[in-house]
C-alpha cells in the first residue's frame, strides 16, 4: 500500500512537472523570441535613443511606476481592510463596488477625464465663464500630465491590490487578531503589526499585477503625452519602422519586470504563513459608529466614485445625449467580447492550477525559471507579445504548408496565425502571470500538512488538488477567473493585430472610434465594455464573499 | 464553482463553433488588411459586395503592424489587399517587398501620377490635406504664410501641436525633407518646438478645441476633422467652426501638404483579380464622393464631385511632392524630431 502510494505520487510528480515546464515553455515562447532580437544587428537606432529620448523613456516609466504604486496601496488596502473587519453603512455594496473600476480600461477613464477636465471641457469653461479669466491666468491642474496619468492608472489598477489583499485580510485567523487585541493592541496597532505584515504577500502580489499593468499601458500614456518605454517602443516600431530595434527596447523593458519579480520574491522570503482553515469561523466585524463610520464610508466611497461612478457617468451621457452609434451592432460584439473573455479565463485558470501545483510539488529549478519566464509577457504591450507569437506560428505554418504540399499535394493556408487560436495564445502569455499569481497566493496559505495528510490516506496528488486545495482556494479560482476575464475584455493591441477577418469587439470597436478622434461616438462601446464586465464582477465578488463569511 | 467552470466552458464551446476558420483562396472573395477604420471602409465594401457579388473579408488594425503582419505571414497570408491612411506606410510595405505590381488601365488612367506608385504597386484612394487652422479674432491671416513661417518667434507660446508620434505631423516634416533638406528643415522644428503654448498630447481635434478656447492661436490639422466640426449638430462645435479659420499653405510656392490613403495587392494574393476589382471600385465616381461626403476628404480622381464644407475650405494648390518620398524619409523625420525635442 505504502509502496503503490509512492509510486504512483512520483508519476504524478514526472507528469505534472513535465506538462508545468512544456506549458510555461510555450507560454514563454515569445518572450524569448523578443529577447532574441538583442542579438539581431541594427545598433545604429541606439546611439540615436541613447542621446535624445531613452531618458525621459526610464524617467517617465519609473516616476509613473512609483507614483501608481502609492496611489494603488493608498485607494486599495485601506478599503480592503474596511470592508473586512469592520461594520459601517454600505460595506456590504462597497466590497464589491469597489471592484467596479477593474471593468474600467484605462484609456476610457483617460477619455472621460480629458473630456471633463481640460481647458476646453466643461468644468473650466464654467469657470472662464464665470470668472471671466482666461489662459494662463488662473491655476487649474493640467490632466494630460505625468500626474494626470498616474491618477488615471491608480484608480483603475487599485482593485488589483483590494481583491488580493482583501482576500488576505478575510483569510487571516481572526483568532490571531482577536487574541492581540486581549493582549492590549489597539485596533489600528494590530492593524499595523499583525494583519499588514500577514497579508504583505497578498498586497505585493495586487501591486506587482497594478505595476505591470502599468508598464504595459500605452492607451494612457500615448494620450496624455507621456512618453514612457511603451510609447517608446511603438515609436520604435512604427516611426523609426525598426522592430529588431523596437523588440531590443522591449526586452529591455523586461528588465524592470525582473526587477517587479524579485521584489515580489523578496516579499515573500521566509514568509511561510498558513491560515488556520481548519478552524476559520465566521469573522466578528467590528461595528463602526459616528465619525468613524462617516470617515470608513467616504474612504470606500472616493475610489468607487472617482474611478466609476463619474468616469462610468460621463461615459453614460455622451452615450446617451451625443453618440451616434447602431445599437444592433452590438449584440454580436458583446457577445464575440464576452465568449472570448470566458475562454480565455477559463484556460488561463486551468493553466495556472497545473503551473501552481507543480511548483508546490516540485521546486525543481527549470520548472521555477520556465514559469518565471512565462510570467514575463504580462509586461510586455499586446503587440510586442503578438508579434513575438506570429514569429513562431507562421513559421510553423510555413512547415506544416510544405509538408502538405509536399506529401499530400494539399494547399494548407495557415493555420495558426490570424486564427483565434492565437488570440487565445496570446491571451494566456499576456495574462498568465495574473492567474498565476492569484492562485499561487491561495494555494500558499494552505498547509503543506495538509497535502501530507491527504496524500498519506491514498489520495494521488491530482485527488489532493481536487478534494482539497481547490475548494480552500476556491477564492482565489474565482478572483484569478475575475481578473483575467476583465483584463481580456479590456485588451486592446494584441485583439487588434492578432484576430480573424470579420472579427471585432468591444474594445477593437471603442479604440477605433476614439483614435479617429470621435471620443463621444466611442461612449456606448466603452459602456458596453463596463457593462460586460460588471455582470462577472458582481457575481463573482458576491461568491467569493459568500464563501468567506 | 464546478457549476461556474461549467458555464464558462459551455460558453467557450459555442463561441468556438460559431467561428468561421480562415477563408481560404476561392474565386469570388477578397481578404483586406485595412488600417482605414471599420466605419470609414466598411460601407464601400458592402456596396462592392452588393454589386459583384464577391465576398470581402476585413479586418482592421493599424498600418504598421498589418504591414508586420503581412511580413510575417509570407507567401501564405490571406491578405489580397493592404490599405493605409498614409502614403508613407504604402511605400514601407513596398520596400519590405509584401506588394506587387498590377496593372489596371483605368487606376492609370483615373489617379495622378504623384498620387501613385511609379511601379504600380500602391494607389491613392483619397486626398487627405494638412495645413493651418488659427483664431479668427486674434489673427489675421495676413500674417500667415507658409509652414517654414510657424518657426519665426512672431508665433512664440501661440501655436498648439499633437506629438512627434502622430504619423501625419511625421509625414509633414518628411515631405520638408524633401523640399527643404535636412539642415533647414531641423533649424525649423526646433524654431516650431519653441513656440509651443504647452506640450503635445492628443489628436487633431483636441488642438482645434484648444485654439478655440484660447490655449494658443494657431493649429497644424488635417481638413477632415475640421470637416467633421462643421458636419456637427451640436453647437459648441459650431461656434468652434465660427471661430476658426482654415488657411491654405504655402500657396506661393510648393503648395500645401497632402497625403493619401491608398491600397495596393499584396505579393502573397491568391485573388488578384477580384483585389484589382475592388479598388477600381473604390476610385470610382461614387466611392470618391462618399469619402469627400462622409469623411471630408479630398478625392483622387480629378472631376469628382466634392461636398459643400469643402467647397467652403476654398481651392488650393497642393504640394505634388511624390508621395513614395514621405514613407523613405519617415525615419529622417522621426529622428530630426527627437532631437528637436518634439515630444
Amino acid at each position: 500500500m505504502t509502496t503503490q502510494t509512492f509510486n504512483s505520487t512520483t508519476r504524478s510528480f514526472n507528469w505534472l512537472s513535465g506538462s508545468a515546464v512544456l506549458i510555461a515553455s510555450i507560454l514563454a515562447l515569445p518572450v524569448l523570441v523578443i529577447c532574441a532580437f538583442l542579438f539581431a544587428g541594427s545598433m545604429d537606432v541606439w546611439s540615436h535613443l541613447f542621446s535624445t529620448v531613452l531618458g525621459d523613456y526610464i524617467g517617465n516609466s519609473l516616476a509613473l511606476l512609483i507614483g501608481v504604486s502609492v496611489g494603488v496601496l493608498l485607494l486599495g488596502v485601506p478599503p480592503a481592510w474596511l470592508t473586512s473587519v469592520c461594520d459601517f453603512p454600505g460595506r456590504k455594496i462597497f466590497t464589491w463596488a469597489l471592484l467596479l473600476p477593474l471593468a474600467v480600461p484605462a484609456y476610457i477613464i483617460a477619455y472621460t477625464y480629458t473630456g471633463l477636465l481640460d481647458f476646453a471641457g466643461p468644468v473650466q469653461t464654467l469657470i472662464r465663464d464665470i470668472t471671466g479669466l482666461g489662459y494662463g491666468e488662473y491655476y487649474f491642474f493640467e490632466i494630460r500630465s505625468l500626474g494626470g496619468a498616474t491618477i488615471m492608472l491608480s484608480l483603475v489598477l487599485y482593485p488589483y491590490v483590494y481583491l488580493l489583499s482583501r482576500a488576505a485580510f478575510l483569510e487571516q485567523s481572526n483568532s490571531a487578531i482577536e487574541v492581540s487585541r486581549t493582549l492590549g493592541y489597539s485596533r489600528s496597532k494590530a492593524f499595523f503589526k499583525l494583519a499588514l505584515p500577514l497579508a504583505r504577500p497578498a498586497i505585493i502580489a495586487g501591486l506587482t499585477l497594478a505595476l505591470m499593468e502599468t508598464l504595459a499601458d500605452y492607451g494612457t500614456v500615448q494620450y496624455f503625452g507621456v512618453t514612457t518605454f511603451t510609447t517608446g517602443i511603438f515609436r520604435t516600431f512604427y516611426g523609426l519602422g525598426d522592430s529588431a530595434a523596437a523588440a531590443q527596447l522591449a526586452a529591455m523593458l523586461l528588465g524592470f519586470v525582473v526587477l517587479l519579480i524579485l521584489l515580489e520574491k523578496y516579499s515573500r522570503r521566509q514568509i511561510k504563513y498558513h491560515a488556520n482553515n481548519e478552524q476559520r469561523k465566521r469573522p466578528i466585524l467590528v461595528k463602526l459608529s459616528g465619525m468613524q463610520a462617516l470617515g470608513a464610508f467616504l474612504l470606500c466611497l472616493l475610489p468607487v466614485l472617482f474611478g466609476f461612478l463619474i468616469p462610468g457617468g460621463v461615459l453614460l451621457n455622451w452615450a446617451l445625449t451625443q453618440a451616434e452609434f447602431n445599437p444592433q451592432d452590438f449584440v454580436e460584439l458583446a457577445w464575440n467580447s464576452f465568449t472570448l473573455a470566458s475562454a480565455a479565463a477559463a484556460l488561463a485558470v486551468c493553466l495556472a492550477l497545473i503551473l501552481a501545483y507543480a511548483r508546490r510539488m516540485n521546486n525543481q529549478k527549470r520548472v521555477q525559471t520556465s514559469i518565471m519566464i512565462a510570467g514575463m509577457g504580462y509586461a510586455l504591450p499586446g503587440t510586442i507579445i503578438a508579434i513575438g507569437i506570429l514569429i513562431p506560428m507562421a513559421w510553423l505554418d510555413h512547415q506544416l504548408i510544405n509538408l502538405a504540399s509536399k506529401w499530400f499535394d494539399l494547399n494548407l493556408g495557415l493555420v495558426f496565425s490570424g486564427t483565434l487560436f492565437a488570440l487565445l495564445f496570446a491571451y494566456m502569455v499576456r495574462f498568465l502571470a495574473v492567474s498565476l499569481g492569484t492562485i499561487q497566493t491561495g494555494l500558499d496559505k494552505i498547509k503543506p500538512s495538509i497535502d501530507s495528510a491527504g496524500r498519506s490516506l491514498g489520495c494521488t496528488s491530482t485527488q489532493v488538488l481536487k478534494r482539497i486545495h481547490i475548494p480552500l482556494m476556491r477564492s482565489s479560482v474565482l478572483t484569478a477567473l475575475l481578473i483575467v476575464f476583465v483584463d481580456v475584455l479590456k485588451e486592446l493591441p494584441a485583439t487588434l493585430i492578432l484576430r480573424p477577418f470579420n472579427f471585432n469587439t468591444l474594445a477593437v470597436r471603442a479604440f477605433e472610434l476614439a483614435s479617429d478622434e470621435r471620443l463621444i461616438d466611442a461612449a456606448p462601446a466603452s459602456l458596453m465594455i463596463v457593462a460586460v464586465g460588471l455582470l462577472p464582477v458582481i457575481l463573482l465578488s458576491r461568491s467569493i464573499a459568500r464563501g468567506k463569511e | 464553482m464546478a457549476n461556474r467552470l461549467g458555464i464558462f466552458a459551455l460558453a467557450a464551446g459555442t463561441f468556438f463553433s460559431s467561428i468561421t476558420l480562415p477563408v481560404l483562396a476561392d474565386s469570388d472573395l477578397v481578404n483586406v488588411y485595412s488600417a482605414r477604420k471599420e466605419a470609414l471602409i466598411k460601407p464601400l465594401l458592402d456596396k462592392f459586395e452588393a454589386e459583384t457579388d464577391i465576398v470581402v473579408n476585413l479586418v482592421t488594425g493599424n498600418a504598421d503592424a498589418l504591414l508586420k503582419r503581412l511580413q510575417i505571414e509570407g507567401s501564405a497570408s490571406p491578405a489580397d489587399i493592404f490599405i493605409t491612411v498614409d502614403a508613407g506606410r504604402l511605400q514601407r510595405a513596398k520596400d519590405a517587398k509584401v506588394l506587387q505590381p498590377i496593372s489596371s488601365e483605368k487606376l492609370d488612367a483615373a489617379i495622378p501620377a504623384h498620387l501613385r506608385d511609379t511601379d504600380r504597386q500602391w494607389y491613392g484612394l483619397s486626398q487627405r490635406a494638412r495645413t493651418i487652422f488659427y483664431a479668427k479674432d486674434r489673427v489675421d491671416p495676413a500674417q500667415l504664410s507658409t509652414y517654414e513661417d510657424l518657426a519665426d518667434p512672431k508665433w512664440k507660446g501661440k501655436i498648439c501641436s499633437r506629438s512627434s508620434n502622430n504619423v501625419y505631423n511625421q509625414s509633414l516634416v518628411a515631405a520638408m525633407l524633401e523640399s527643404n533638406g535636412a539642415e533647414q528643415t531641423e533649424t525649423w522644428a526646433k524654431g516650431f518646438v519653441a513656440n509651443f503654448a504647452k506640450p503635445p498630447a492628443g489628436g487633431d481635434t483636441d488642438q482645434l478645441r484648444a485654439v478655440n478656447a484660447g490655449v494658443c492661436d494657431l493649429t497644424l490639422a488635417n481638413t477632415y476633422y475640421f470637416g467633421r466640426l462643421a458636419n456637427s449638430s451640436k453647437d459648441v462645435d459650431k461656434q468652434l467652426v465660427e471661430n476658426i479659420g482654415v488657411f491654405w499653405a504655402n500657396q506661393n510656392d510648393r503648395g500645401a501638404h497632402v497625403n493619401v490613403s491608398g491600397a495596393g495587392v499584396t505579393a502573397a494574393s491568391k485573388n488578384k483579380e477580384n483585389a484589382i476589382k475592388l479598388i477600381e471600385f473604390l476610385t470610382s465616381p461614387e466611392s470618391q464622393k462618399w469619402y469627400a461626403e462622409v469623411n471630408s476628404e479630398y478625392p483622387v480622381v480629378a472631376g469628382s464631385d466634392i461636398s459643400s464644407v469643402l467647397k467652403d475650405f476654398g481651392d488650393f494648390t497642393a504640394d505634388t511632392v511624390e508621395l513614395s518620398k514621405l514613407g523613405a524619409n519617415n525615419r529622417t523625420a522621426v529622428e530630426l524630431m527627437d532631437r528637436a525635442g518634439w515630444k
